[in-house]
Formats: structure tokens, sequence, C-alpha cells
């Protein structure tokens, strides 16, 4: 267990070295620069424009459609890491498992193929 | 180890403090980046237990692609977020009730593992040696042959999730024009070409 935690060691320390270097530089500028703020200063400024409406406006629903489809394949792809990895202990059953799971999902990726839903009009 | 326990108590408090900030955030998108936040703190969390495979699902599936659809929706919905909190305090009641209950649930689970201390070792014999066996072989070894039927199901579920978003979301729009490739090349001379005769001194 213990070797396997010291394998990601580097990722803390880089972790730790980023966040350390991130919060000195947003304290250290905050603390050297000189601020006066006035209207001007923090209104849009060159080729800026003042925002005509809420970001929170609507979207397409077919941004949501791709993403969706995205998340489906995604998880199919992530079952298949483990069965990749372990597949000469699993055996024929194992293979074939994996292939009536491909196939089900495949009969949605023909469909979705055929309903157009990964063009975009 | 202390390195360990420090790590687990760091990682752990931030997860905490992060899906505190998920519900008490006054700007939505505020509250999704919080959540992608607790995700990471999560799979740090996993990683200390050993378990790889799951830590990285973690930040590919729910970093990845569920949050991004959080956003979404959370973009789509043209929802005024400040008027809804206004009924806070009139379902405060309902909240805290669901919250109670999956407090003695949670309780009852920790409870029967230190009144049966034989359920405790059940649950720890299925987890197979880390150092002989890697967390995503142990997964593979059992998923697609003894829980076979589950999977399968999985299968279904994404099936099913596929064509009712499809079903729900795609509206063909008229008047769109595209490029249909297979008419193109079907088109005879006689449908594209007309030959008409042009007598002098007139037009068609």
């Amino acid at each position: 267990m213990d070797e396997l935690l010291r394998e990601y060691l580097p990722i803390l320390i880089f972790l730790g070295v980023a966040l350390g270097l991130s919060i000195v530089m947003i304290v250290a500028s905050l603390i050297t620069g000189e601020q006066k703020p006035d209207a001007e200063k923090l209104s849009a400024y060159e080729c800026g424009f003042d925002a005509f409406s809420d970001a929170r406006g609507r979207f397409d629903v077919r941004f949501y459609l791709v993403s969706i489809l995205f998340i489906i394949f995604d998880l199919e792809v992530a079952f298949l890491f483990p069965w990749a990895v372990s597949l000469g202990d699993i055996g024929t059953f194992g293979f074939w498992s994996m292939m009536v799971f491909l196939g089900v999902l495949t009969v949605g990726f023909a469909y979705e193929w055929k309903k157009g839903a990964l063009e975009w009009e | 180890m202390t390195v360990t326990a420090l790590v687990f108590y760091l990682f752990a408090a931030i997860t905490v403090a992060s899906g505190f900030m998920v519900i008490s955030a006054r700007n939505p998108v505020h509250s999704v980046l919080f959540l992608i936040l607790a995700f990471f703190n999560a799979a740090g969390l996993f990683l200390l237990l050993g378990a790889e495979f799951l830590a990285m699902i973690l930040v590919i599936v729910y970093v990845g692609a569920v949050a991004v659809l959080f956003l979404f929706v959370v973009m789509m919905l043209d929802v005024n977020f400040v008027e809804l909190r206004q009924g806070f305090l009139q379902y405060l009641p309902v909240g805290a009730l669901i919250g109670l209950i999956l407090l003695v649930e949670l309780l009852l689970v920790f409870g029967s593992w230190s009144v049966l201390p034989e359920a405790g070792n059940l649950a720890a014999a299925r987890a197979p040696d880390a150092a002989t066996l890697s967390n995503t072989d142990a997964l593979g070894r059992i998923l697609y042959t003894q829980y076979l039927l589950p999977f399968q199901a999985a299968g279904a579920i994404l099936l099913v999730a596929m064509i009712g978003a499809i079903v729900l979301t795609l509206r063909s729009r008229p008047g769109v024009k595209r490029q249909k490739i297979s008419d193109q090349v079907t088109r005879t001379m006689e449908t594209a070409v007309e030959v008409k005769k042009v007598q002098p001194g007139q037009g068609i």
C-alpha cells in the first residue's frame, strides 16, 4: 500500500507547489501593487463592451444532447479498462460478456446515427 | 504513517468544506465549480484507500463529463436562483428530516459493524491484497464474470439513457438546408438539365 502511495508523492508535491505559488503571486500583487480604483478604471476598456444581457441565457438543447451522449460513451470506455487489464484471467466468458455489452450499446449508436443526433444542423 | 494521515485530513476537510460551499454559494456556477473541487478531493481520498481505478474514473467521468453536464443545465435553465432561495426556510424542516434519516442509516451501518465484528471481517475479506493485485485487475476479474447480470443491466440502462435523451431532445428544425450526398449522386441528367430551344430575337 505504501509503495502505491509513494508513487503518487510527486503529484502531491506538485499540487503543493502550485497552490503555494498561486497564493504567493496573488498576495504579493496585493501587497506590493498600488491600488487606487475608480469608476473609470474599473469599467470595460479598449475593445470591451458593457454586457448586453445576462450570461445565463438559453442554450440550444442540442448541447445537452451531445453532452449526454458523451457521458454514455465515456462510461462505456470506462468499463473497457478493467476488462482489458484482466482479459487473461477471465477467459472466453468474460470476453463474450463484454461483446454483448458492446453490442447493446452499438444498437444505441446505430439508432442515434440513423436519427441524425450526431449531425449539427 | 503520519503523512498519509495528514493528507487524509487535508482532503477530507477540503471535501467537506467545498460540499458546504456547493449548497451555500450564491452563484450556481460557483456551486458547480465547488462540486468539481469536491470530486477532485474525493478522488484523492480514493487514492489513499488504494482504489486507483475508482479515483481516475471519478476524475474522468464525474469531473470530465458529469460536471460539464451540470454546467450546461445550470446555464440552460434560465432560473432566477435568488428568487428560488426565498422559500429556503419553508423547505428547511423537510430537508432536515431527510438528512436525519440518512444520518441514522449511516449510524446503523457502522453500528452493526461494531456490534457484530464478523460483519466487518466479511467486508474486508472480499478485497484482495493490494500488493499482489492492482485495483483495476481485481475489479476486472469479478465484474464481467461473477457480476455478469449487473454489468449487462448497466449496458441496458446506458442504452435506455441514450434513446431517452435522443427522443426527448432531438428536434429537426424545418427549413434547414443540409447536404445529402446520396441525393446529389443519384440525380440523373433528366432531373438536372433542361434543354430549351430559344427562338432568335425572343427571350425564354
